[in-house]
């Protein structure tokens, strides 16, 4: 006769109630992890984008992601003729405020060379760049689609396709268009701003030629460090292969908001338990007659400490499995990408039943305390 | 004289229990001698604070009394052999309680309250389910099998608590207040039927009570007063 079950059963409604409260705390939760997982996954998605193998950057920075970088457009053309090199790319990083049906979007522009590495990999609807003017491809989660216009700048860019996943790490859906767009976009500047620039002298031409990083995708034979050593000899260049540049990324770029998001997880999980083990705690103390009064007719400790342990884990169970429902129903309305893996879950799953059964204790060790005399007497 | 002896279920000696030390040390029992025979009935009388619930606590192996010799049906209990799981085996095997308030555990149904007892001491479900159908048919409640202890009257969950008490044939039943919370007419039943319980089962039955009227429903009447029995009034 499973006694836990029983009792579940005879105070249904207040199970239920209870187990709503707490899956409201693992939703939380499991939208904690989701969004770390996505913080870290978007960050990662738009180095991984380019598929290379190589970043060559400008010397003394970690850019074109944690830091700004600047090298000379025609560097592209030096690293392509590098012995191991497949095929090379230039490309640009830069954040930018646009207007679109009444709203302000904030979108990452990526420019790439039309044709070669760092446009985007997979077009989910519509199609690729085409045209070397005035196309781009945007992210799913900026609101575009296909044939929607937008104004960069002082041009007008046809939205001819759409990918999915591809936001930098503040979670700004990423848009491509051709490294000849990106180099004028980032070029205009304001009137009053650009006259203030001739004045100055300053070379317009330089700075339009410019790009971010030129990225390399290498032989099959070939070893990235030492591709990487080779472009390190010029002065004025730094490189990095693609496993450095992640571990770049997440080190420097996402490390405090993933520390801060770890800690308030941590802290999450520690009011979980609480709450837990106060909820069994309640439980028990209500039933301190009825512990007393199953001592008393012989009952061993095992099946009271079963009937506690049990309960404080259904409760955890139930818990999760509707925290888990109502956070499946509800990551998509998130601003930011909530992502879950299955293996998130299921950890969150025995996390909360050792939280769980350790919680019970507090329960069990004031139901091993209840004195079977205790069942006698009003 | 040889007869006698072998009928004695619990035999009392010398039983002296205290609580806290120096000017606070309370002698809830002094020097207690008592002895029930199988089939008897009796009563432990007494104010509030004399020692009875003291006493019961002692005989239902829930209290270890600090002098004095304790033998249950035959087996000296609080001899230092015993661990807290033997006393435990031992209240399962040889004894019911039955309480004031009946006690019966409110997320189980009437036969299942009773089937509970039966399965700790390891009966099958089938052979716990017909006992405990067996026991409330005894009692006349055997139409209420299936009903909560909420739904049962005063006079029904008293009947359950006693077939639960009864479920693996003590041989000495322990009542707390058993009327206390029924009229006198009920009382009367249930006084009637326990002492026909103690004479089929050959089990004894001791009663701690307040309730004037049933004293009459006893063999004999034993007055506690400050930790001492002092009187035994045989009806």
């Amino acid at each position: 006769m499973n006694l836990a079950y029983r009792d579940v059963r005879h105070n249904l409604f207040r199970f239920l109630l209870t187990c709503l409260g707490l899956s409201l705390l693992m939703a939380v939760v499991l939208a904690m992890i989701g969004i770390y997982n996505g913080l870290v996954s978007d960050a990662l998605n738009i180095v991984k984008a380019p598929q290379a193998e190589l970043w060559v950057v400008e010397h003394g920075t970690q850019g074109p992601f944690a830091e700004a970088s600047k090298i000379p457009g025609d560097t592209r053309d030096a690293v392509a003729r590098l012995h191991g090199v497949s095929e090379a790319g230039s490309i640009t990083y830069k954040t930018v405020e646009a207007k679109f049906a009444g709203d302000t979007l904030r979108l990452y522009v990526i420019g790439y060379q039309l044709g070669r590495p760092g446009g985007p990999q997979t077009v989910v609807e519509g199609r690729n760049i085409q045209r070397s003017h005035f196309e781009m491809v945007a992210d799913r989660k900026s609101g575009l689609t296909p044939g929607d216009y937008i104004r960069l700048g002082r041009d007008n860019f046809k939205v001819v396709g759409l990918v999915e996943d591809t936001m930098n790490s503040a979670g700004d859906p990423a848009i491509f268009i051709t490294l000849a767009d990106a180099q004028t976009l980032q070029s205009q500047l304001a009137p009053p701003a650009l006259r203030v620039q001739i004045a100055r002298g300053a070379g317009l031409l330089e700075s339009e030629n410019a790009v971010a990083a030129v990225i390399a995708r290498l032989d099959a034979n070939a070893d990235a460090q030492s591709v990487a050593q080779t472009v390190r000899q010029w002065k004025h260049l730094s490189a990095m292969t693609q496993a450095e540049q992640e571990e770049l990324l997440i080190q420097s770029v996402v490390d405090r908001a993933r520390r801060q998001i770890g800690l308030f997880l941590g802290i999450l999980l520690t009011v979980s338990a609480v709450v837990i083990a106060l909820i069994i705690y309640t439980m028990t103390m209500e039933k301190l007659k009825q512990i007393a009064t199953l001592k008393l007719i012989g009952a061993p400790d095992r099946v009271i400490i079963g009937l506690i342990v049990q309960q404080s884990v259904a409760l955890g169970a139930v818990g999760w499995f509707f925290g888990l429902g109502i956070i499946l129903l509800v990551k998509d309305y998130f601003p930011r990408r909530v992502l879950l893996e299955p293996h998130n879950a299921a950890a969150l799953a025995g996390i909360i039943l050792v939280v769980c059964v350790v919680a019970s204790g507090l329960g069990v060790r004031a139901a091993l305390k209840v004195d079977p005399a205790e069942a006698i007497g009003g | 004289m040889a007869d006698d002896k072998r009928n004695v279920i619990v035999d009392i000696k010398g039983v002296s229990k205290h609580f806290g030390t120096g000017d606070a040390r309370v002698d809830a029992l002094r020097d207690v001698d008592l002895k029930v025979h199988a089939g008897e009935v009796i009563a432990l009388l007494g104010p509030s604070g004399s020692g009875k619930t003291t006493l019961l606590n002692v005989i239902g192996c829930i209290l270890e009394p600090n002098q004095g010799q304790v033998q249950l049906d035959g087996e000296m209990v609080y001899d230092n052999r015993w661990l807290r799981s033997d006393l435990r085996k031992l209240r399962l095997d040889k004894i019911g309680f039955v309480f004031q308030f009946h006690n019966l555990l409110p997320f189980l149904d009437a036969k299942d309250n009773i089937a509970l007892v039966l399965q700790l001491a390891k009966k099958s479900k089938a052979e716990a389910q017909a006992r405990a159908i067996e026991l409330l048919d005894y009692l006349e409640v055997g139409h209420r099998k299936d009903a909560m202890p909420a739904q049962l009257s005063g006079g029904e969950a008293q009947r359950v608590a006693i077939a639960r008490a009864l479920a693996n044939s003590p041989r000495i039943i322990l009542a707390d207040e058993p009327t206390a919370a029924l009229d006198s007419k009920r009382a009367g039943i249930v006084m009637d039927l326990l002492r026909k319980l103690a004479a089929e089962q050959d089990a004894c039955i001791i009663a701690v009570t307040h309730d004037e009227k049933i004293y009459d429903r006893f063999d004999r009447l034993f007055h506690l007063r400050d930790g001492q029995l002092d009187h035994d009034q045989i009806n």
